[in-house]
């Protein structure tokens, strides 16, 4: 495979397989994991019933409360900014749009290209950003472990990638796309494996914590 | 009892495991922000006071036991093992630095409902032979004697005599038939007897049939405080059995935080089946005669009031509204603190932590973060309605010379009784 052009037939065929494969079974596997094990009985007279206050806290956790925003500023806006970007370069960049039609026989109007470059590139020093609070702040650098810094090295590959192959600085162009599909194929593989997972699994996380305090008569 | 050794801390944590904690577990991105929401990091500023962290004895056993990834990992020898060493330096983050306010459940942006994982994990701690002395001693006291003080039946009576003289008013022991039960904590008893007092004019007044029983009088539960379902589902048993005994419709849990969520919450689910009378804690009852006409009170408090609301009560069992309903019937200026209701903050005595010797100059630390909240207000005094708070505010403004009474709110409401 020295020929970019194989690298990158390669990148979208058999490793895209590949990767949509483990990514697939391994989600399952996660999920299944938890709803397998699923909960005892309650006996306690609720207040109220689980599935509105469980619904409500997956919507209203994403709003940090006020004295959690005076409290961690850093890690509110700084999470916030990076999480939207990386959406919005994902979701709402033309090119991908095209992939998701290919796949899906759907899609969405997109953004401007200058707009989703400008966003990357504010995605990218929000993730450095990001880097320097956990290698710095005292209790990340208490809880961080390996994976941590596995997820944050291929997230931030994916999205500098992107952003490299978009602005022709690594030639040729099959060998920057194909490193661009393969570290977004690397993403997915790690995905159920690492707490990459929260992107499925905060929602359910979010509907139990909501569920636990709802049935109590906290809105939490 | 029988040996308590890894391999039974082990088991329990096991049991522990359920849905919510796998989806906990999995979503947890290490960002750190419960940190922020616990007053015994904040106030430290010591990292190993991270909420998450303290739980990580039973994240080790979910990874490497309900996870196909971390079963593989785990026979290939790769998985971190929970052991008696681990678990030693972990008592005191599970146990002295953790009141189970709920706080970081409340913040936490992927949902991890920490504490509800710290109540399990202490489980897991009892079985291994990892439980402060002090918790110990108070659950043995609780099994053996009924409370976790070793007060007895006698030394309420003494209280009882006191009460009718002074009200002129009969306290109802053993009565069968009436509408509530009501139960004490050994600390108020102990610290607080004003509130019998209290509770006694009020019923009359209000026309409230009630009782207590000298089968049970103690609400507290230590078994939950130190995590171990057998002795915290027997002493909820011997209430129940009270209850049913008298017949009473309702039972009512006293100016205590953690009885209440014990009674309330815990209780049902230890015994295995819905009780067959209801609970309610003196807060919310004194609220439903308030809005039934029946608690008529005349005059007010005119000093500046501030509230401290048990986590207990208000973060984890929604009574956050009644008790500002009934501190504006008699006092006309309250004021609350900035962050109140579900977002207080703890006094950090909670949790079994003010049962735990050990564990005093942590808990005094943590209470900074309440007094940094007081100051902010300046309130000439504080009302509260939990006993083990009010000890804790004030042991916590004696020790940093602020002189600030505080009250139990029943008794200020007995205060301003109508006189018949």
């Amino acid at each position: 495979m020295n020929d970019p052009m194989d690298f990158l037939l390669w990148t979208k065929g058999p490793a895209f397989e590949w990767a949509v494969a483990i990514f697939a079974f391994g989600l399952l596997v996660r999920v299944l994991e938890i709803f397998i094990i699923g909960r005892r009985p309650n006996f306690a007279e609720p207040r109220a019933g689980e599935w509105g206050p469980g619904l409500r806290t997956v919507l209203t956790r994403s709003i940090a409360d006020g004295g959690t925003f005076q409290r961690a500023p850093f890690n509110v806006v700084v999470g916030w900014i990076w999480h939207i970007g990386f959406l919005i370069a994902l979701l709402l960049f033309i090119p991908h749009l095209e992939l998701i039609k290919s796949l899906f026989g759907f899609a969405w109007p997109g953004l401007p290209n200058p707009i989703v470059d400008l966003v990357t590139a504010v995605t990218l020093v929000a993730l450095v950003a990001t880097l320097v609070h956990r290698l710095t702040h005292p209790v990340k650098k208490r809880i961080s472990t390996f994976e941590d810094f596995l997820v944050w090295g291929i997230t931030f590959l994916v999205v500098l990638t992107g952003y490299l192959a978009y602005h022709r600085l690594i030639n040729p162009y099959p060998l920057a796309l194909g490193l661009h599909i393969l570290s977004a194929e690397i993403f997915l593989i790690l995905l159920p494996f690492t707490k990459l997972t929260h992107i499925f699994t905060a929602v359910i996380a979010r509907w139990y914590n909501g569920a636990s305090f709802g049935r109590r008569g906290v809105a939490s | 009892m029988s040996e308590l050794t890894l391999e039974r801390g082990l088991a329990a944590l096991r049991a522990e495991v359920d849905g919510p904690v796998a989806a906990f577990f999995s979503s947890c991105v290490h960002c750190g922000i419960c940190a922020t929401a616990c007053p015994f990091y904040v106030e430290t500023g010591d990292p190993k006071y991270t909420p998450i962290l303290k739980v990580e004895p039973l994240r080790r056993v979910w990874s490497s036991e309900f996870t196909l990834w971390g079963r593989l990992m785990s026979t290939l020898g790769l998985t971190k093992k929970v052991t008696d060493e681990m678990l030693a330096e972990w008592e005191e983050l599970v146990y002295d630095s953790c009141s189970m306010c709920g706080r970081c459940s409340l913040v936490c942006p992927v949902g991890n409902d920490i504490q509800a994982m710290v109540r399990k994990t202490r489980e897991g701690m009892v079985a291994s032979g990892h439980a402060p002395e002090g918790l110990i001693a108070a659950s043995v006291r609780a099994v053996q004697t009924g409370s976790p003080m070793g007060l007895q039946w006698k030394t309420l009576q003494v209280q009882i005599e006191h009460v009718q003289s002074s009200t002129g008013l009969e306290v109802p022991v053993d009565k069968q038939g009436v509408d509530y039960l009501a139960m004490l904590s050994s600390m108020e008893v102990i610290n607080f007897p004003e509130y019998l007092e209290a509770i006694t004019k009020i019923f009359h007044r209000a026309g409230v049939t009630w009782t207590l029983s000298t089968e049970c009088f103690e609400a507290t539960n230590a078994g939950i405080q130190i995590g171990n379902k057998d002795v915290a589902a027997l002493l909820v048993q011997r209430i129940v059995d009270a209850a049913v005994k008298l017949g009473v419709k309702t039972v009512i849990s006293p100016e205590c935080g953690h009885a209440f969520t014990a009674i309330r919450w815990e209780g049902p689910n230890l015994i295995g089946k819905p009780y067959p009378f209801e609970v309610v804690h003196i807060i919310e009852l004194l609220d439903q005669l308030r809005a039934s006409g029946r608690l008529k009170t005349e005059g007010k408090e005119s000093d500046r009031l501030s509230m401290h609301d048990p986590c207990n009560l208000a973060r984890k069992s929604g009574v956050i509204d009644q008790q500002r309903n009934l501190v504006n019937l008699v006092a006309e200026n309250f004021v609350d603190l900035k962050e109140h209701g579900k977002f207080q903050w703890c006094c950090g005595a909670g949790g079994g932590v003010s049962s735990n010797e050990r564990a005093d100059a942590i808990k005094m630390a943590a209470f900074k973060r309440k007094k940094a909240q007081i100051e902010e207000v300046s309130p000439e005094r504080m009302v509260t309605m939990c006993a083990t708070c009010r000890t804790q505010l004030e042991e916590g403004l004696e020790e940093f010379n602020m002189d600030i009474p505080v009250v139990g709110l029943t008794e200020m409401i007995a205060d301003h009784l109508v006189e018949k």
